[in-house]
């Protein structure tokens, strides 16, 4: 089978209504009737209600209904768990999900309180600020060490402290390791990663039609079918009235699989109720706090080492931030355990987390998903051991990289998917290799810093190796289908938020089936074409949908064959399918069109074989055995003004293995995207929180996303080590970009100023020239 | 973020909206190019009963030359206009090289002049320029029209002496002396941002490379832009590294400046210094390329 | 309790006149979303930043949630639906768009095709550098910025090799 797609940089499929601005996103949705709402937020971060009088709102012109928590009868119900705590021994997990609207007490600012209904957003709005409220402020838990200190506030009562859960994952036995080190490094690092900022915010259109008992939902949401299955239990209905749209998404990066928000929970029982369609729209202020976010950890980690630099443990005992409630158990952090190992041979690893509750917004999943976190430990660490030793900081990460020989490599901890983390395949060393040269590391180090630093300009390197786990189950599902006009519908029940699947998935298939990859359609995100799936997460699409999709595709190219060699009298083998047709080899009078086929296949009258199945279709559904392992390395070369502390760029290099590539253009989309994010967690993002859980720079004048003056042109490259793991030996990509940057950073900055020399070390992330004076300060004018 | 309900007036002449400033007072609004009312409205943190649209009034998008280099900026002149005009590039330098700092493209196609020195944003980099410069700017009531004097102009954070009746209608730009040389340079955490410190310096030197003027004003340091005590150290000496080094040390000393979320009071100070360095060899160095200009003119 | 100040407004969208009635505090990305019905100008911020909203106005690119709709009456609007009117032949810029991945959710992109035509004929033979600056009036969380660079190059490019027509004002 030729294969004249896949692998190749096709133009996408989806341009054209994207690019004529013709392609339909949540707010577009233009409903007869469709009211509009708008919720009463908490002012404060923790504090008892006492008083929520919504009497006045009720009577504004416009306004059709105002619910509170006690409107809402047995509905009222806190949400459901969606990532169980994984099986690990000894671990303590506290479940507090968040409610609909808030009763009793708020635990963040911005959490729900009422939602208002009306002819308007602009008159909601009105009725909002028309409703009075009292609350008996309570002091507000915000750092993670004072949160677990004797006789601090209680973000949940019922708690008898704000521990969320208490993890411990080892493996080998790191006192016999630390007892043995000819060195050990201990640090404290703190990890700050910021909130999603997709450039749509999140939006919900809820719709019921009493007449055919039929519930339709838009959703920006990143899993359509969980979300259907859900509010379909919650409402009493069944799944087949329940239908959830996703269509095109601005982006999602991981908040947007975040489930049962509330706005999602409220407006389909609210248009229930009204029997009219209801539309919620986020807006950047409210995405600020209604929609989940990361943010810190603080490690107090350690490494032992031998003198000659092989890692022999590491112990880390972590404190992380999982805001008000938990309701994606313990994702964030279990990935920051796991990716802590990276690339290396880790014999012995002693790693404790206590997730704490603070009355801030909700920790869930954003684009690495806690993996920053623990990146930033260890080759913090590393690079801090290859200094004291006297090694090369690249030669440091090489000498411990697991063998290519040694795949797959058992790394024994619980990894998110409830397995043992496996490193499924990864060859490293070429990986580092095609970095250095690229970005042209001896030559920099040798040559030009010396260079640069006579003339008095401070230029420095970072370099960061990671393991990404990617691709992991449960699984996902597609349908494949050659219509009667030829061309060939697919089906899957992931989401799509910008990373191109309504390409590469017409990819995959075009070259099974035959057909111009502008001839696939691919529907996904809408539970009323494909009744299963997980979602997209986890650097997970391609691999898992685009499996099932290829498994599809293959069986329908089998029947495709069958009917035609029936057709024609002869073996499959003769046939010859391409560019919409089948054609008998060497006798291209004996052809037949897709279309024609298809129309074959379902007979209108007649008798059929027992055991036939209409049509040119295939259902397959793919579940890894386990996660697939991609791997990468970055490196840069930055400068920065000594006096006033600002960078510059110079070079942003990302040698990246993801396996088998279905369109490299749309993975050097991904890439890049990641990396600007990246750039933004490593020196513009933070979110900055006052003692009082104020948010104090909730807009985007004041949480700096970068842009195309701060985001450089960057080099990529890339090796080849396919997964076993699934037939097309892919791996993902998705969060890739995103990983490394914040110890790259950490590590050019600190040789661009001379750090070490003057004894002092850069343990945290973010960045930015304030807090770049405020540790070391600057040079004297 | 939708703005609370105001009502819409298109002003038709100067003295229809003037009329309706008097009657309405702080109740009322002005709107120029709305890039910083509109926002803060849509936040709901400005809540005008009574927007008066002064667009319409096209009088006042205009940019004159006074003769001698003096030039007079129309209230509603666009930031855009500004920062492409001939007259301003050749005559008023320091204005030119501001205005790209000024927020981005798309905001500077709408925001005005005038908007942006009423709105008096302590952060923002026109007000210093303007008091630099030792601009003026005339204010109008329906009970007449007064000047007031940059350094009176800007009283506190988002406050001016603008009375509830007025309206901002004009800018006059004195002529930049001869021998003289001009710089801005800011610090932002992108370009476009507000600084977190910025300074305007202006130097004049003799033929004999003494310096005749030395003029410093910052945003950022304060909840107004500021002029320094330490510019008259300048004057009368030769302009050393020395000497450059010291009036940028004692001005960053002079300045309390207040902290942001992005910037701490000290590393404010420190920036101050390292500015007020940069931005006087600048303008030094500057002054010797205009003065040459203005031989080669016979000016 | 106030009744809405509504005002009447004639404008100009995409070469087409439309006569509306809008609240005075209709804000013109609203206006032309759900009034015109024209969803392609998208929504990020409302307060200025993103630039997802950006519109020509009079030739010019505005913020459209910086604007009221009242604003608008007598002027000149093109949104990202006046580029490739007949639906069929995309705009230059679209189709550079499209050959250089400078997309990817898409969602930030009408607001930028706008930012980027004007520029273009302002500017037809931009440096990256240059570029760089225009578009840093523009917020994208996607793609990193490189392909959205090498497509309006590519575009200003193609636009440079047509040959020139003149435009509806002479200008």
């Amino acid at each position: 089978m030729a294969t004249r797609y896949f692998g190749a940089r096709i133009k996408r499929n989806e341009d054209r209504r994207l690019l004529t601005g013709s392609a339909l996103f949540v707010d577009d949705v233009e409903l007869p009737g469709m009211l509009h709402a708008a919720f009463v937020r908490s002012p404060h971060a923790h504090a008892r209600i006492q008083n929520l009088d919504v009497s006045a709102a009720r009577c504004l012109d416009g306004v059709v209904a105002v619910y509170t928590a006690d409107d809402l009868g047995p509905y009222w119900r806190p949400g459901p768990l969606l990532v169980p705590a994984p099986p690990i021994k000894d671990l303590t997990f506290h479940l507090r999900t968040q409610v609909p609207l808030a009763k009793d007490k708020v635990r963040y600012v911005g959490e729900p309180l009422a939602i208002v209904i009306a002819q308007t957003r602009y008159l909601a709005e009105d009725a909002v600020a028309a409703v009075t409220m009292d609350f008996e402020p309570l002091p507000a838990v915000v750092d993670l060490e004072r949160a677990l200190a004797p006789g601090s506030a209680r973000v949940h009562d019922d708690l008898s402290d704000n521990i969320a859960a208490q993890v411990r994952q080892t493996k080998g036995d790191y006192a016999a390791a630390r007892a043995s080190a000819d060195h050990v490094v201990r640090r404290r690092l703190v990890y700050d990663h910021g909130a999603s900022m997709p450039i749509e915010t999140r939006g919900v259109v809820a719709a019921w039609d009493r007449r055919a008992q039929q519930l339709t939902i838009w959703d920006t949401t990143q899993a359509p079918v969980f979300l259907r299955n859900g509010l379909a239990a919650m409402l009493g209905l069944s799944e087949h009235q329940v239908r959830v749209i996703a269509p095109f998404i601005g982006g999602g990066f991981g908040p947007k699989i975040m489930m049962f928000y509330p706005d999602e929970v409220l407006l389909p029982w609210a248009t229930m109720k009204l029997d009219r369609p209801i539309k919620w729209i986020e807006d950047r202020l409210e995405h600020f706090s209604a929609t989940t976010q990361e943010r810190s950890q603080t490690h107090d980690a350690e490494m032992a080492l031998s003198r000659d630099g092989r890692i022999l443990g590491i112990k880390d005992v972590f404190l992380h931030d999982t805001g008000a409630y938990n309701p994606y158990g313990l994702t964030v952090p279990i990935n920051s355990q796991c990716t802590l190992l990276g690339p290396y041979v880790v014999p012995a690893y002693d790693s404790r987390f206590t997730a704490v509750f603070t009355n801030t917004p909700i920790v869930t999943p954003y684009r690495g998903a806690g993996r920053q976190h623990g990146v930033f430990v260890v080759e913090r660490l590393l690079d801090i051991a290859a200094r004291q030793l006297g090694i090369d900081r690249a030669e440091i990460r090489r000498q411990n990289f697991i063998a290519p020989d040694a795949f797959p490599y058992g790394n024994e901890i619980i990894y998110q998917d409830f397995a043992p983390l496996s490193y499924d395949s990864g060859n490293y060393q070429p990986v580092l290799d095609k970095a250095l040269s690229i970005v042209g590391y001896d030559r920099f180090l040798s040559e030009e810093q010396p260079r640069l630093r006579a003339q008095g300009r401070c230029v420095g390197m970072g370099l960061a190796c990671y393991v990404e786990g990617t691709g992991i189950g449960p699984y996902e599902g597609a349908k494949v289908q050659v219509q009667s006009n030829g061309k060939v519908s697919v089906a899957t029940g992931i989401g799509t938020q910008g990373q191109g699947h309504f390409t590469s998935f017409a990819q995959i298939v075009a070259d099974q089936v035959g057909v111009d990859v502008r001839d696939v359609d691919v529907v996904t995100g809408d539970t009323a074409r494909f009744y299963w799936g997980a979602g997209t997460f986890a650097s997970r699409g391609a691999v898992v949908a685009g499996t099932a999709i290829s498994e599809a595709a293959s069986a329908v190219r089998g029947k495709i064959l069958h009917l035609a060699a029936e057709h024609f009298e002869c073996a499959e083998t003769d046939l010859v399918l391409e560019h919409g047709r089948v054609t008998v080899a060497g006798a291209p009078g004996l052809t037949v069109s897709l279309g024609e086929l298809a129309h074959k296949a379902n007979p209108m009258r007649g008798a059929v074989r027992p055991d036939t199945e209409p049509g040119l279709e295939a259902t397959r559904y793919f579940g890894p055995s386990g996660g697939a392992t991609a791997n990468g390395v970055h490196a840069m070369i930055l400068e920065i003004d000594p006096e006033t502390l600002m960078i510059e760029i110079k070079k942003y290099v990302v040698v990246h293995d993801c396996g088998t590539v279905i369109n490299p253009l749309i993975l050097e989309g991904q890439i890049h995207g990641g990396v600007a994010q990246g750039i933004g967690n490593a020196f513009y993002e933070k979110l900055m929180f006052d003692a009082d859980g104020q948010l104090l720079n909730a807009s985007l004048a004041d949480y700096l996303l970068p842009t195309a003056l701060e985001v450089p042109r960057m080099e990529l490259a890339h090796t080849v080590t396919p997964s076993p793991l699934n037939p097309l030996g892919m791996k993902g990509a998705g969060e890739a970009g995103a990983i490394p940057v914040g110890a790259v950073f950490a590590q050019a900055i600190e040789d661009a100023l001379g750090l070490p020399a003057r004894g002092l070390e850069i343990l945290e992330i973010p960045l930015s020239p304030n807090r770049l004076f405020e540790l070391i300060g600057a040079k004297p004018i | 973020m939708k703005p609370a309900p105001f009502k819409y007036v298109a002003a038709r002449s100067a003295t229809e909206a003037l009329g309706l400033k008097a009657m309405h007072g702080d109740e009322a609004a002005f709107l120029a190019g709305g890039q910083s009312l509109i926002p803060a409205m849509n936040f709901r943190l400005a809540r005008p009963a009574v927007l008066i649209d002064i667009n319409p009034l096209i009088a006042l998008d205009s940019i004159r030359a006074q003769g001698g280099g003096a030039v007079r900026i129309g209230a509603l002149t666009r930031h855009r206009t500004v920062e492409r005009d001939p007259i301003i590039a050749r005559h008023q330098p320091l204005l030119h090289e501001v205005l790209p700092h000024v927020a981005h493209l798309q905001i500077r196609n709408r925001g005005t002049l005038g908007g942006n020195l009423a709105h008096a944003d302590p952060a923002s980099e026109l007000p210093a320029v303007m008091l630099v410069l030792d601009a003026r700017l005339r204010a109008q009531s329906i009970n007449g029209e007064r000047w007031i004097e940059a350094s009176a102009f800007f009283k506190a954070a988002l406050t001016t002496a603008l009375r509830a009746d007025e309206m901002l209608v004009e800018v006059e730009i004195p002529e930049l002396p001869p021998r003289c040389g001009t710089c801005f340079v800011e610090v932002a955490r992108r370009r476009g941002d507000f600084a977190l410190m910025g300074v305007a310096a202006v130097i004049g030197v003799s033929e004999a490379g003494i310096c005749t003027q030395a003029r410093l004003a910052y945003c950022g340091a304060g909840d107004t832009p500021v002029r320094v005590e330490a510019e008259r150290s300048l004057v009368g000496g030769t302009l050393s590294t020395a000497a450059i080094r010291n009036a940028a040390a004692s001005a960053a000393c002079e300045l309390d400046p207040p902290g942001n979320v992005h910037a701490g009071k000290d590393y404010q100070r420190h920036l101050a210094a390292v500015l007020t360095r940069r931005a006087l060899l600048t303008a030094f160095e500057r002054c010797r390329e205009r003065t040459i200009e203005e031989e080669h003119d016979g000016g | 309790m106030m009744a809405a100040d509504v005002h009447t407004i004639a404008v100009k969208v995409n070469g087409t006149r439309h006569t509306r009635q809008v609240e005075s505090r209709l804000l013109l990305s609203d206006f032309i979303r759900h009034e015109l019905q024209l969803a392609g100008t998208h929504v990020g911020c409302e307060h200025g930043v993103c630039g997802a909203c950006t519109v020509l106005f009079d030739g010019l690119a505005v913020r459209s949630c910086l604007m009221f709709a009242a604003q608008c009456d007598g002027h000149d609007i093109e949104t990202v639906e006046g580029l490739a009117p007949d639906g069929e032949r995309l705009h230059p810029l679209q189709q550079a768009f499209h050959e250089a991945h400078g997309l990817q959710c898409g969602y930030c992109t009408p607001g930028i095709l706008m930012t980027a035509k004007a520029f273009l004929e302002a500017t037809p033979a931009p440096s990256e550098a240059e570029i760089r600056e225009v578009l840093s009036g523009h917020l994208c969380r996607c793609t990193g910025y490189q392909h959205i660079v090498d497509a309006v190059a590519l575009a200003a490019q193609r636009l440079r090799s047509l040959p020139q027509e003149p435009t509806e004002n002479g200008a």
